[in-house]
């Protein structure tokens, strides 16, 4: 059961990130690195840590996306 | 499970290093960073791994029996350290690129060419 | 075109090194020997449920100490460049309004967000969770705040007095343990108590108080600064 979750997980992990990487719309490329952050810790959860999946959800996936969004929207601001 | 998840780690810190070098946009190769960043985080922790051990939580579990019974929380520590720091670097490279594009005007990474030679 | 074999180069050549590491990867069915160690005599020395807890605040709280100041660092740095000049702040940038929904559900939910972030820090040492997880939460609260009004302005001197304040005390307590146990951040100041109990584990629910407050003090400050960026004129 556990293995069939882990394979799901990874294979959508490499997907977003592979659309973090090509997508050519910023805002689009940022949500989908927030995504590989949410499924890491899903994946952290999976391997009995609790505490870096906390720590995951909330900083790595939450706080980074917020902050790429503001500086995005600091240089949209500028180049109108 | 943790062959799975040890190779999804390694290539997700691929991914993230082929980013980092064939992107030009400033703020898609700061992307190739966190990927890379929580790859290699992905690796530490399923090192830590022991074959269907618990989370290293002493609530049911006896503290006479833990050895047996949890997995390792040196690594779990020391990666939860990382993101925190992960956070303050991405932000501190978010800000650099604000400044570069202030600069410029411009994200392109060819655009900047002052200490080219 | 050769900057493309160049990469190529570059990422067969880590792939070969992380390829190497996948393949000298077994898996474990034993804890190794530190791990082993934490394990059996994690519950006696410091009394706290949770062993990662144990380990970030007292075994390895030194570590902790400079990971906290490597946060601050960060987020002075970035005050730092992000620095403008006075005359170029508009100070009451006209902004869209924010809508109804956001405004008033801000004003009720800021103080349940804190209330769970207090919460997630100070039981740290029992349950998942702990400064940073709480410390990020506390953030997000603030962040909050500064999008249902983006004229807010976070009060740099509160941000500084937590800051500080909270700093000082972790260290504080740290050196009070080489005089009254057995070191730097020892956590045996106080009675160990029960395992599993509120009141346990030490100085370590206080502090993991401290870092929570410092880390959330740190992250709003980061915050503040990137939103207050944008009422920079152009």
């Amino acid at each position: 059961m556990f293995i069939a979750i882990a394979i799901v997980i990874g294979v959508a992990s490499l997907i977003s990130g592979f659309i973090a990487i090509h997508h050519e719309k910023l805002s689009v490329a940022i949500i989908a690195s927030g995504m590989v952050s949410l499924f890491a810790s899903v994946i952290f959860l999976l391997l009995a840590a609790p505490d870096v999946a906390m720590t995951e959800a909330s900083i790595g996936s939450g706080l980074t996306t917020l902050i790429f969004f503001y500086v995005l929207n600091k240089i949209r601001q500028r180049n109108d | 499970m943790e062959y799975i998840i040890i190779s999804t780690g390694f290539a997700l810190a691929l991914l993230g290093l082929w980013g980092i070098l064939s992107q030009k946009n400033l703020i898609k190769i700061i992307l190739g960073f966190t990927i890379f960043n929580t790859g290699i985080n992905i690796v530490m922790v399923s090192i830590g791994y022991v074959r269907g051990k618990a989370a290293p939580i002493l609530d049911v579990i006896k503290p006479s029996e833990a050895a047996d019974k949890i997995v390792d929380p040196l690594p779990q520590a020391l990666v939860l350290t990382a993101i925190v720091i992960g956070l303050g670097v991405t932000a501190l490279m978010l800000v650099y690129a604000l400044n570069l594009h202030r600069e410029k005007n411009s994200l392109d990474i060819n655009s900047f060419k002052d200490l080219k030679w | 075109m050769i900057k493309k074999i160049l990469i190529i180069g570059l990422l067969a050549g880590v792939g070969l090194i992380f390829f190497d590491l996948f393949n000298a990867y077994q898996g474990s069915e034993v804890l190794g020997k530190t791990g082993r160690y934490y394990a059996e005599n994690g519950a006696d020395e410091v009394g706290a449920a949770n062993l990662v807890t144990a380990v970030i605040v007292t075994y390895r709280g030194l570590d902790t100490l400079g990971e906290v100041t490597i946060l601050f660092l960060t987020a002075a740095i970035i005050s730092f460049v992000l620095k403008f000049r006075r005359e170029d702040f508009i100070p009451n940038r006209p902004v869209r309004i924010t809508s109804e929904l956001l405004d008033s559900a801000s004003q009720v939910i800021v103080p349940v967000i804190f209330m769970v972030g207090i919460y997630i820090f100070i039981n740290g040492h029992l349950t998942p969770g702990g400064g940073f997880q709480g410390g990020a939460v506390i953030a997000s609260g603030v962040l909050l705040m500064i999008m249902a009004n983006p004229n807010f302005g976070i009060s740099h001197k509160v941000i500084a007095k937590v800051e500080s304040i909270s700093g000082i005390a972790f260290v504080l307590i740290g050196i009070m343990g080489i005089f009254l146990a057995g070191g730097f951040l020892d956590n045996r100041l106080l009675g160990l108590g029960n395992l599993g109990e509120l009141f346990s584990a030490g100085v370590i629910p206080i502090i993991y108080t401290f870092i929570g407050l410092k880390v959330g003090a740190e992250l709003s400050n980061i915050l503040g600064t990137i939103s207050h960026a944008q009422n920079e004129k152009n």
